[in-house]
């Protein structure tokens, strides 16, 4: 059975590894961080925030200060599917996001029908509130 | 102690004796500050036997259902009196609560509307009351009192914040309390608009209401009032709104009082407390279906205020079985002389607000939701401070406390596969709104703040796109006012409100809800001034969610030397209605332009000089180049994206002319840029070979923990570490003082100093 734990990654809890949900790619074990089978890539965050007053003229223009945080984009090294961000302080260890009890969640889900769509929650609409009215 | 000589069998006092030494301390006690008893613990309290009594007579679900909607509908209409007649801008944009709290003071009920976690807030205080006053002979709890109070910490978020609290008598016992808490802004403190960012002690915070009555016999006692009148800026407000408040607080006593009529005490005292511990129990039952699973985060503010520096928000969350624990140890020490700590209770009721508005807003609204749940912090921390600590400017650890937490729990939530939400990026989370203050063009001193903090934009859902300038953080039911309305009672215009900030965007799969841009001039009085209290200048304030790019920064922008008022009298194609023309252009001769941090202390305006600001994007999801190509062109459409940055960043090719899509030109461009990422990405091993240091960089005035080790807290310096759990003080000097040293540097080093005598 393999359980959806990211738009990106999926654990397959008979092989008890990380895969990609793009491209199936096995990106390492579940037991340690799936960051550790991925590339990384530091962004300067000018590039994706870009300024939008002048750099030249001003200290403050919209743009992130790179040399106050970066952005660490990590890459599914087959298909290039951008899994995770992560704004970082320059030099800060990457964080392991997701460590997961792997025996648990094998009990958990042995109880459950596998789920091959992710379950995307309830629409807000008129009239669903408290009471119906 | 272990190193007294003196036996300790002839130490340890009998039970007689201990009970004497606690009556002597209890009869003796100096000062009732804020009780750690009451303030450190959010679980419910122990069932009493006036409630075990009821649940055993009333327990049917069809009647405590019928009473539960009737308190409810109660609390409602307690909301819409305040919202309606409150004088506070607050009260009217819906920054207002009310709610029924059980005897013993947990918060059982609160309004539908209004912000949540003042009311999460409350029960601190009352349960100070019940503790301290109720058998005081010289206090006491009697039928027609009504007791104030506002200091955060007794509970509550921040001093701006007052409530109201009736306690309600049936057959001369007492039953319930109500309460209602309005957002009232103006407090007395050192700047006006009740949340100084220039406090540098909790005196500097204005007036420090602890529990006390202000009404008897449901009359507000007029020497009181004169007191807290004569301590704030705005007298009118604050005797305005202690009035809204009780009148709230007496219609939802009169609905209780209905149903004690025809249901009796018990049907009521079972309800409040069957519908907390149901609640409790189904918070319990989800939190059991998340993953078992630690997840890690953390969120920077990039400021205090007062000076920019790197101030971490660290938070781990675990959940094993039916346990979830809040780890925030590892985030920054508290500033002993800067206004952005908060205290435990204000981020717990943050958190709170958080569950019960974005993951499980289905439950009642209460104490319960947040009960099962644990929280662990550092000492005299960031998110736990000291007693003497200022925190006027909690929010900004509030916030960001949230944000860490709405991260976090969004990696648990995905794999669920019942969901009363989308699973959604964080929030924009800082309050981009011009506060203000003076004397109107009435003659009337005033001090309070726009709406606008209100608009913030939300974050991506994992289906949809974020909601442009929604609502806040902490109140998904909040209006952002109508600006010509507060126009009638402040003498400054905003010459550009609400319309959207091109290119401060969050990309994503599914982008952020944007932000819009506010430009303030002061028109008719001499002596008005704004100040704005925001972080996220050099850093944005939240993270993406699973590829999802975080907002981008906010700075503010002052144009100085020009009466934009006679231009536009005079020369009105000058003025442009963007700050990037403005800035960019510079169109009105011989001003000045300058970008500045967002904590901008208050400051005095001159007419026509313009202060310029933008409200937040929530954050993105997924990866930009799974967006729709028709929806980054709907983007550009909308005004949110310009073309330029549209085609570099989401790799869409389309006619400028037509904005017609080429979906084949998209299709090569988005494969070449997903080989591109795999050419330039580093493996993991080999890029934290490189990219790891052992210390925080030392240009940066660091503070929390650095990597894993929590236990180390780095203190504005990659030199100066001290241990998390052996608090010390952490001052941080006067800016002006930082820059006057940097100038005499210079003068030194240019031999200028002379022989100035030191
Ligand atoms: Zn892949």
């Amino acid at each position: 059975m393999k359980v959806l734990m990211t738009e990106y990654l999926r654990i397959d809890l008979e092989k008890e590894t990380w895969e990609c949900r793009v491209c199936n790619h096995e990106i390492g074990p579940a037991k340690r961080n799936y960051k550790e089978g991925m590339l990384v890539h530091d962004r300067d965050p000018r590039e994706i925030h870009p300024p939008i007053i002048d750099p030249e003229k001003y200290r403050f223009t919209f743009s992130p200060d790179p040399e106050w945080v970066r952005i660490l984009e990590y890459y599914c090294p087959k298909c290039g599917t951008q899994v995770e961000t992560e704004y970082a302080i320059p030099g800060h260890p990457p964080l392991y996001d997701m460590e997961v009890d792997l025996a648990a969640l094998r009990e958990q889900w042995s109880g459950r029908e596998e789920v091959l769509e992710p379950v995307r929650g309830p629409e807000v609409v008129l009239g669903a509130g408290h009471g119906g009215h | 102690m272990s190193e007294t000589n003196v036996s300790t069998a002839a130490k340890t006092p009998s039970a007689e004796e201990i009970a004497l030494i606690k009556k002597f301390l209890n009869d003796t006690t100096l000062f009732l500050g804020p009780d750690p008893e009451i303030m450190r613990r959010h679980d419910l309290m122990p069932r009493s036997e006036a409630e075990e009594a009821a649940m055993q007579v009333v327990n049917d679900v069809h009647v405590t259902a019928k009473i539960r909607d009737r308190v409810q509908a109660g609390c409602d209409e307690g909301f819409e009196m305040v919202e309606a007649m409150g004088a506070a801008p607050g009260a009217k944009w819906g920054d207002v609560i009310t709610g029924v709290y059980t005897a013993s003071g947990d918060l059982a009920i609160a309004s539908a509307g209004g912000v949540l976690i003042f009311s999460t807030l409350v029960h601190h205080p009352i349960k100070f009351i019940i503790k301290n006053w109720m058998n005081d002979p010289t206090v006491g709890v009697r039928e027609g009192d009504g007791f104030i109070h506002n200091d955060s910490r007794y509970g509550n978020v921040h001093n701006t914040d007052q409530s109201m609290i009736l306690p309600i008598f049936w057959d001369g016992k007492l039953v319930c309390w109500v309460a209602s808490t309005v957002h009232e802004g103006e407090n007395g403190a050192i700047e006006p608009g009740g949340m100084p960012s220039m406090a540098e002690t909790s005196f500097d915070e204005g007036l420090k209401m602890s529990p006390f009555r202000v009404v008897e016999n449901y009359q507000i006692k007029r020497d009181v009032l004169t007191f807290l009148q004569n301590s704030v800026r705005e007298p009118k407000l604050q005797f305005e709104d202690m009035k809204v408040k009780l009148y709230a607080c007496l219609r939802i006593k009169q609905r209780v009082e209905e149903t004690l009529r025809t249901d009796g005490p018990q049907a009521l005292i079972s309800t409040l407390r069957l519908t907390m511990e149901n609640v409790r129990a189904e918070v319990v039952r989800r939190i059991r279906e998340w993953p078992d699973m630690t997840v890690r985060t953390y969120i920077i503010q990039d400021s205090t205020l007062r000076e920019n520096c790197v101030v971490k928000i660290n938070c781990q969350l675990t959940k094993t079985g039916d346990r979830l624990i809040f780890d925030f140890r590892g985030s920054s020490p508290e500033f002993t002389n800067r206004a952005t700590n908060t205290v435990l209770a204000g981020l717990k009721g943050m958190i709170a607000q958080m569950f019960l508005c974005y993951v499980w807003p289905d439950l009642p609204r209460g104490q319960a939701a947040f009960a099962p749940i644990e929280v662990v912090t550092d000492p005299n921390s960031i998110v736990d401070c000291s007693y003497d600590a200022p925190n006027s400017q909690s929010l900004m650890s509030i916030f960001t406390g949230f944000t860490a937490a709405q991260h976090a729990v969004a990696k648990f939530l995905y794999s669920c596969p019942e969901k009363y939400t989308k699973v959604h990026a964080p929030t924009f989370n800082m309050i981009n709104t011009f506060i203000w203050g003076g004397v109107s063009q009435h003659g009337e001193t005033l001090g309070n703040l726009c709406a606008d903090l209100n608009g913030m934009g939300h974050g991506a859902r994992s289906d949809s796109d974020g909601e442009p300038a929604l609502a806040p953080i902490f109140a998904t039911m909040a209006d952002i006012g109508e600006q010509e309305l507060n126009e009638e009672e402040v003498p400054f215009l905003q010459l550009v409100s609400k319309k959207m900030t091109k290119d401060a965007i969050a990309p994503g799969k599914y982008r952020g809800g944007q932000g819009y841009t506010m430009m303030v001039a002061t028109k008719d009085s001499e002596q008005w001034g704004f100040m704005t209290v925001c972080q996220g200048a050099k850093i944005p304030p939240m993270q993406g969610l699973f590829g999802g790019y975080s907002c981008g920064a906010y700075p503010l922008c002052k144009v100085k030397g020009v009466d934009v008022y006679d231009v536009l009298l005079d020369e009105p194609h000058k003025f442009k209605h963007s700050i990037a023309e403005i800035m960019n252009e510079q169109p009105f001769e011989g001003a000045s332009y300058t970008t500045h941090h967002m904590g901008m202390g208050f400051e005095i305006s001159k007419r026509g000089e313009m202060f310029m600001i933008s409200q937040g994007a929530g954050a993105g999801y997924g990866d930009l180049l799974e967006r729709e190509p028709r929806a980054v062109i709907k983007d550009i459409e909308e005004g949110l994206i310009s073309e330029g940055v549209a085609e570099k960043l989401y790799k869409v090719k389309f006619d400028h002319a037509t904005l017609a899509i080429n979906q084949d030109a998209t299709r090569e461009l988005r494969d070449k840029e997903r080989k591109d990422r795999v050419r330039r990405g580093v493996p993991y091993a080999q890029f934290v070979e490189t990219w790891n240091t052992p210390k925080p960089p030392a240009h940066l005035q660091y503070f929390g923990c650095w990597g894993d080790d929590v236990g180390t807290l780095y203190v504005g310096s990659p030199e100066i570490t001290r241990e998390a759990d052996k608090p010390k003080p952490n001052y941080m000097r006067h800016p002006k003082d930082v820059r006057i040293d940097e100038l005499e540097a210079r003068l030194a080093e240019l031999g200028a100093l002379g022989d100035e005598k030191k």
